[in-house]
């Protein structure tokens, strides 16, 4: 038993919620009454980790037992002590609760670049990090290379902004660079608000050094000597990891004056976001760094020649930023063998919806959609038909079934009507109703609306309650027209991008979907059975069987009939709730 | 100066002027809302897009600055479709209460939905629904009119220095308000009012006064104080019922609360329009057989009792009560105060004669207390 012990436990925002502390401290306690920690001492560790995407099964427990690793899935306290009696003093694992195969299918196809630390490394230890090669690209940077050089590195490895407009870093870089100015800023976009979307947030909570380390290298090669990280409040565990992650680099010399020595000063602050979508885009997120009213502002000029307090500023998201450390550490080429010929390198996705391994994911670009829905994420639940998948959130669009063969990368997916975004992916299967589907993004993005233009303002809610009108069975004949030719003015009139995209999810799912619209208007029928207005229940006569079952669910007393007798429902009293539907043994109820 | 062309005419202009002002300069109109010169570009209403060869989508003319050999269009189909739709969208929102609203006549909204001749809305739908509750005697604020322009939010911003009110809430909800939606408290200079292009924000005094169109123009200077503003009275039937003051000005057209609302003494019975002289107590006698012969000319509404008199008369009674005093008390028993409603050339005057004539150092000015 004189052995190595490494424990380490999903603790990332899924981990935490599944119980992860718990059975934290269940593995405390259990090494400690069991004797294993006074017997290797030292040997012995447990670590916390950032999520490793699949949060659908945690608490995720590695037990690293002579460098051998066993994951065991869903991970509760009282399951500890057997893991510790069996696994670590007998050495044989608990096959029954460790990963199937379809967590090692779940990652078979990944590719994890930024990704690669997160849910290996200690999120809240610096020398966690700086023990899988943490903080040397910084090193290397500083001591051998001119900002020109970096900023080379990065343009050669064709990164892109990952925050959803996909320009090249290292050019915007290189601009910042270029610019003459006595103060410049390098700030860090983490304001994620998609619906479904949690790329950032799992990144910062996971690894939060490989952003501090990507910004400061970005400071470095653009000439900024103050940083902020504009982060939602939403995230407090993300927040407080940054918090900690900025305090060890300030403690190691990463950050504060004369930086490893040389004369480079840099320090970032954390700004807090009150939770507004808009503040997402750029000059909206500048306004609220100045103690303003999030809204947005025409560019150009843009960010980069005039942003915070008119000064050059160098905005990038959270993904990009992680990015950059492992480009210096591994090279330009390297990165660069990744994806396709215009999109390089990973993106991190967030896989959300009907799909049975949800999480969080990192691909090549290029990769086939298929590849995602049905290798990666396992196919759809419950083996259901998949129908579409929602990718970029409320400014993207849906790509149909008949599309999934298209590649993931910023030009396929734009050329099919929709974007690469943040990296939100939502999976849809029969049961959703395209239209409801754009209704809700509306709702979303009408709500979230900063009101500062005329189209976004009043456009999204004409949009919306064009949209409320169809699925609530009042549409009207030229109502699909009406909507597309909307969503096309509010396209182009729009100030910022929030307007300029939110009709995306209406006119992709009139584009692929026209059908279940004309259902909608002209049948007053929901096929998908979503639109509650739209829906009757009706007791199929030949398959009842007098029972009662769903007389005595109804709660509206809308079911009358005699036992064993064929039952029949009011419509005038029924209220849709769908009960009958659920409670019925012998299928009797139709729904349509 | 940048070379650029606009409808295909060549303009020039110096650097740095947008796109929207090079537009006006060769005298070709573009609509706004939401544009004033004398403010920050803001970029809200987007009826100002133009379309810039090479640029992919139209862009606001108001914010964009030229260029030299930039090829501008500022009217096409396209753009008067799109034009149309935003104005569709903002009636879609708006009272449409021309008949009884304060600014008919003299509102751009109105003026824009006549040149679009937007009569039936394809947007019709919900209608923001406020009520309004300000207690103070100028601003009338409704807010169901306010097309978020962000004018007025600016103006107490940028030039008044005092930031009474700003853009809350989001999306369609959002909403021109004091802190907290509390009354509105701050200077009312009125400045808000004077740039606000609908019926939102009007003053409290104007109401059912009489419109633009009835009214005459009398452009005049402010009696208030030295800055001596230029003041544009709108008079109908030879009275007072509204304040302005033209752009091209010495106050560029802004004003103080007093400029702007105090000017109901111009039509005020109280008003003194001729010089009085008191009639003291013991002539009590005299009051009543004057009484009986002029009437018109006794003044008695104040606590002692006056009589109009010419100004020769008046003033002759002031230099000879002065000569007295000054013969009797010698001339530092007489001190001056001097007013801040007069204008730099009389107070120097002022001095001059306490100096001078009377012969005294006595003299001071009311800004000091």
């Amino acid at each position: 038993m004189k052995n190595d012990l490494l424990i380490k436990i999903c603790m990332g925002t899924g981990g935490l919620a599944a119980g992860g502390s718990e059975v934290m401290d269940a593995f405390k306690k259990q090494l400690r009454v069991k004797g294993i920690k006074a017997d290797i001492s030292k040997h012995c560790s447990i670590h916390r980790v950032g999520c490793r995407g699949l949060c659908a099964k945690d608490v995720l427990v590695d037990i690293i037992l002579n460098n051998v690793k066993t994951t065991y899935q869903f991970i509760k306290p009282y399951m500890v002590e057997r893991i510790i009696e069996e696994h670590v003093i007998n050495g044989n694992p608990v096959e029954e609760w460790a990963v199937t195969e379809d967590y090692h299918q779940f990652h078979n196809k990944q590719i994890k670049v930024v990704l690669s630390d997160c849910g290996n490394i200690d999120p809240e230890d610096i020398e966690s990090y700086l023990n899988v090669g943490g903080y040397d690209a910084l090193k290397q940077v500083i001591s051998t290379m001119s900002p020109k050089d970096t900023i080379e590195i990065i343009k050669k490895s064709g990164l892109r902004g990952r925050g959803g407009a996909g320009f090249p870093t290292g050019v915007k870089w290189e601009i910042c660079f270029k610019e003459t100015s006595s103060q410049k800023y390098i700030i860090c976009n983490a304001d994620e608000g998609d619906p479904g979307a949690f790329m950032d947030r799992s990144v910062i909570e996971g690894n939060p050094h490989a952003v501090i380390e990507g910004m400061i290298i970005g400071a470095y090669s653009t000439g900024a000597d103050k940083g902020y990280v504009y982060i939602r409040a939403e995230y407090p565990l993300a927040v407080e990891r940054l918090k900690k992650a900025l305090n060890q680099a300030r403690q190691n010399k990463f950050l504060g004056k004369n930086i490893l020595g040389k004369k480079f000063d840099f320090d970032i602050k954390i700004k807090l976001g009150a939770g507004a979508f808009v503040c997402g885009e750029e000059t909206a997120l500048i306004a609220s760094i100045e103690g303003q009213r999030g809204m947005p502002r025409a560019k150009p000029p843009f960010p980069v020649y005039k942003g915070l307090w008119e000064k050059p500023t160098v905005i990038n998201n959270v993904e990009t930023l992680a990015n950059v450390p492992y480009i210096i550490r591994n090279g330009a080429e390297w990165y660069s063998s990744f994806g396709t010929e215009k999109s390089k390198g990973t993106k991190v996705f967030a896989l959300t919806g009907k799909i049975k391994n949800s999480g969080l994911i990192e691909v090549p670009m290029g990769i086939p959609l298929r590849e995602i829905i049905y290798d990666i994420g396992g196919g759809i639940e419950n083996n259901m038909a998949f129908k579409a998948v929602q990718t970029g959130g409320p400014s993207g669009g849906c790509i149909p079934a008949d599309l999934l063969d298209i590649k993931v990368d910023y030009e396929s997916l734009a050329q099919v009507g929709s974007i690469v975004g943040s990296g939100g992916m939502v999976v849809l299967d029969e049961n959703d109703c395209m239209v409801n589907i754009a209704k809700f993004f509306l709702q979303f993005t009408q709500s979230e609306s900063c009101g500062k233009c005329i189209p976004c303002r009043i456009g999204t809610k004409r949009l919306l309650e064009i949209l409320e009108r169809i699925t609530c069975g009042k549409g009207r004949e030229g109502d699909i027209e009406l909507l597309e030719d909307l969503a096309n003015d509010v396209k182009a009139t729009s100030l910022c991008g929030l307007g300029q995209t939110a009709p995306n999810p209406i006119l992709s799912t009139i584009r692929y979907f026209r059908d279940e619209y004309e259902a909608h208007i002209t049948k007053k029928k929901c096929p998908a059975g979503v639109c509650k207005d739209l829906l009757s229940y009706v007791v199929i006569a030949e398959f009842c069987k007098g029972c009662g079952a769903c007389k005595r669910v109804c709660p509206s007393s809308a079911i009358s009939g005699e036992k064993k007798a064929v039952h029949k429902i009011d419509p005038d009293l029924c209220v849709k709730c769908g009960a009958c539907f659920e409670a019925c043994k012998f299928k009797a109820i139709g729904k349509g | 100066m940048i070379d650029l062309k606009i409808n295909g005419i060549p303009v020039s202009v110096p650097e740095g002027t947008t796109v929207l002002d090079a537009a006006r300069f060769a005298d070709i109109p573009i609509p706004t809302l939401c544009h004033h010169p004398k403010l920050s570009p803001y970029g809200g209403c987007r009826l100002c897009i133009v379309e810039i060869k090479g640029v992919p989508r139209p862009v606001t003319s108001c914010t964009t600055p030229v260029s030299a050999g930039m090829e501008v269009t500022t009217t096409n189909p396209n753009i008067e479709k799109l034009r149309r739709t935003i104005l569709e969208l903002l009636l879609s929102d708006h009272p449409n209460d021309c008949m009884v609203c304060e600014k008919a006549g003299d509102c751009t909204l109105q003026e824009l939905a006549y040149f679009y001749g937007v009569r039936e809305n394809r947007f019709a739908g919900e209608r923001r629904i406020y009520t309004k509750r300000d207690g103070n005697p100028f601003l009338e604020r409704d807010m169901e009119k306010c097309i978020l322009c962000g004018k007025c939010v600016r103006i107490c911003d940028e030039v008044q220095g005092v930031g009474a009110i700003d853009i809350a809430y989001r999306g369609f909800t959002a909403k021109v308000c004091p802190p907290f939606e509390k009354d509105l408290n701050c200077e009312f200079c009125g400045q808000c009012v004077s740039v606000c292009p609908t019926g939102a924000l009007t003053g409290k005094m104007w109401g059912q006064k009489g419109r633009q169109k009835d009214i005459k123009e009398v452009d005049t200077t402010c009696q208030y104080c030295g800055c001596g503003c230029s003041l544009t009275l709108h008079v109908k039937r030879n009275e007072v019922i509204r304040v302005s003051s033209r752009e091209n000005t010495i106050n560029e057209g802004w004003l103080c609360p007093k400029g702007r609302f105090g000017y109901s003494f111009i039509n005020s019975p109280e008003r003194l329009t001729k010089p009085l002289i008191r009639i003291s107590p013991k002539d009590k006698s005299e009051v009543k057989s004057q009484k009986s012969e002029k009437n018109s000319s006794l003044v008695t509404r104040h606590s002692s009792l006056f009589r109009e008199a010419s100004w020769d008369e008046a003033l002759d009674l002031v230099a000879s009560k002065f000569k007295k005093i000054k013969g009797k008390y010698g001339p530092d028993s007489i001190g001056g105060l001097a007013s801040a409603r007069c204008t730099n050339e009389e107070n120097y005057l002022f001095q001059k004669f306490m100096r001078a004539a009377i012969g005294t150092n006595n003299v001071d000015h009311c800004a000091r207390y």
